[in-house]
């Protein structure tokens, strides 16, 4: 087929195959390394356990029990109980459902948000990128937990709500590095080409600047999704964030932080939770941004 | 100089505008009336016409605009309104809590540099030592910690199980200087050693950068001490950027003493703020949120002008 075809007949599914196989490539250079390996399989049994929290918990996350407080570990309760009898691992099970859920979707706020605005602010010329940037800059010179401390103030508590905070604070750093890119992007060639061929800037932007944005734009949400967490898992611990009795790790980590005297270990397991999960979203972010970027590749190894 | 000077300054004009003006809509965008979120819930209990009358006396009646000029004014004049809870005006309680957050910043500061340039440096000029490899786990941690739960840790180490330092609590340096430094150890060790992780990163890869350079090279072929070379030379230039990660490391700091705070129950400036959103304390949210972001501006723009003396190029560029 390929040899009768004319180029036109054969963009489209060749470039998809091309794609296919990029992907793959990549993913099998970054799996050869052990660290990104665990890190991943880390990350995918995190997900199966927000995904099937009710099958895995062995108990229901409140779940009280009376006659069982503040036990430590044991083998009817792996990771003990808390002070009201609730199994800790259950907890720390269902916890990840909100630690996830909110880091997908404050991530997926501030890029439906931010990536636009970067957009705009890198292509439509110098007074709608002045604005844009200066309110950029006036939401980054708010610290992230105190800006999202006020928004919870303003909205009430609540997960929507927590989603809504943490990415508002997280829209500059996905504008900036999407206008970063336009702004060197549109001087390209190609752009070049096809504002010459009268190709309207809507066009531009949507076929030849987003595409080339979007390796960036997920580079950035691995590590965007491990700074939600932690804000959410902040936000919970200081109480402002997600309401009780619903299991979330910062909120068990408060409660642990009452009782370090009489129970040292409802301390250990949440934190641990947090820990690794941000953990891991950092190694495959960071180990993403070396494979897709080849330069910056070059630059850390022989910085190494 | 003078000129990069006055645009720095002429460029932080708007972002001190949007964040004032943020401030400022603060309580309006709040919902339920501003009069209630000035005064407090006191204020339910009134009649429509004394609302009326309290609307009056604080001047909510007035256009928006005109509001927004008298309050910034009245900030800059260091009138940041009084608590809707205690009725105390908020700067002279910022004035009792903010040395308390300064000291738990500027320690946890020290100690977050104490730990990164000898590591970050160690890490760059012994690269892929079992030194450097077990420093940047170290890194990856510190960058993934939550710091209270470390704060919470620390605790069950140093409080709980060996009794040697106090799990929480403030102590002025006025009446005991020991218990002063027992108390802000744990708190400040814990924020230093999570700012450390990112500071650490930055020194040592801006060195092991410069450390392939020509001059470099220059200064060890004429004959000088490596010692010399790398702390007189390299470290010089390599210490730009982390000049930079070390500035924008204030915003994270203050969000950080907010938690930490929290977890070591020291009544500084963001337990104020903290506390203030749980008893509907309104106008002390407001002014926190405003003083916290004027000291990040001010500070980036220290940052800057730092960067302009350290660095000639930016100078005369």
């Amino acid at each position: 087929m390929a040899a009768s075809a004319t180029p036109a007949a054969l963009s489209a599914p060749t470039t998809q195959r091309l794609r296919d196989a990029a992907l793959l490539r990549l993913a099998g250079r970054l799996l050869r390394d052990p660290v990104i390996c665990v890190a991943t399989l880390f990350l995918l049994a995190v997900v199966v356990c927000a995904v099937l929290a009710p099958l895995i918990a062995p108990y229901g996350p409140n779940e009280i029990n009376p006659f069982a407080t503040l036990q430590g570990p044991s083998s009817r309760h792996l990771l003990g109980t808390d002070e009201n009898g609730r199994d800790v691992l259950s907890r720390v099970i269902f916890g990840s459902r909100v630690s996830l859920s909110v880091g997908f979707i404050s991530v997926g706020i501030a890029v439906v948000v931010g990536v636009p605005l970067g957009l705009v602010a890198g292509y439509a010329g110098r007074a709608a990128d002045s604005v844009i940037m200066r309110l950029m800059d006036a939401i980054l010179a708010f610290p992230a937990l105190i800006l999202a401390l006020a928004i919870v103030a303003m909205l009430g508590q609540g997960i929507n709500q927590i989603m809504i905070a943490i990415g508002v604070t997280s829209i500059p750093v996905f504008a900036r590095l999407v206008r970063a890119q336009t702004l060197s992007l549109k001087t390209q060639d190609f752009a070049v080409a096809a504002r010459a061929m009268g190709a309207p800037a809507r066009r531009i932007l949507a076929r030849h600047v987003l595409p080339n944005t979007l390796a960036p734009v997920i580079v950035q949400g691995s590590l965007g999704m491990a700074f939600a967490i932690l804000a959410e898992a902040g936000l919970s611990f200081l109480g402002v964030g997600i309401k009780p009795p619903t299991a979330t790790w910062g909120g068990m980590l408060q409660k642990a932080l009452q009782a370090t005297h009489h129970a040292p270990t409802l301390a250990i397991f949440p934190g641990v939770a947090i820990f690794l999960t941000v953990l891991a979203l950092n190694l495959v972010g960071d180990a993403l941004r070396d494979a897709l970027d080849p330069r910056l590749r070059g630059r850390t190894q022989d910085a190494r | 100089m003078a000129r990069y000077l006055a645009g720095r300054l002429l460029a932080i004009v708007p972002v001190v505008v949007l964040v004032s003006v943020a401030a400022f809509s603060f309580i309006h965008l709040l919902p339920g009336d501003p009069v209630i979120a000035l005064i407090g819930t006191s204020g339910q209990s009134l009649t429509p016409q004394q609302l009326q009358a309290k609307r009056h006396d604080l001047g909510l009646d007035r256009p928006l605009p005109v509001q927004y000029l008298s309050w910034a004014g009245d900030a800059l004049t260091g009138d940041l309104g009084r608590s809707a809870v205690t009725h105390q005006t908020i700067v002279k309680a910022l004035r009792d809590r903010f040395p308390i957050t300064l000291q738990l910043a500027v320690a946890s500061f020290i100690i977050s540099l104490l730990i990164a340039l000898p590591t970050g440096i160690v890490a760059a000029y012994r690269r892929n030592s079992l030194l450097d490899r077990v420093m940047t786990v170290f890194a990856l941690a510190g960058v993934a910690m939550p710091s209270f739960w470390l704060g919470i840790l620390l605790i069950l180490v140093f409080a709980v199980q060996v009794h040697w330092l106090p799990p929480s609590g403030y102590v002025s340096f006025g009446s005991s200087a020991r218990e002063w430094l027992r108390h802000l150890l744990l708190p400040a060790l814990t924020l230093g050693a999570v700012q450390a992780a990112v500071v650490m990163r930055q020194t040592r890869s801006s060195l092991l950068e410069v450390l392939n350079e020509d001059y470099v090279r220059t200064a060890r072929a004429k004959g000088l001490a490596e010692r010399k070379v790398v702390l007189l030379h390299a470290l010089r230039n390599a210490l730009l950027p982390v000049v930079t990660v070390a500035g924008l490391q204030v915003s994270r700091l203050l969000g950080g003493a907010v938690v930490i705070e929290t977890v070591f129950a020291l009544p500084g400036f963001g337990r104020y703020g903290v506390d203030a959103i749980f008893i509907r304390d309104y106008p002390v949210v407001q002014a926190v949120v405003l003083v916290t972001a004027v000291i990040v501006v001010l500070t980036n723009l220290f940052t800057d002008l730092l960067y302009g003396v350290l660095d000639p190029r930016i100078r005369y560029a």
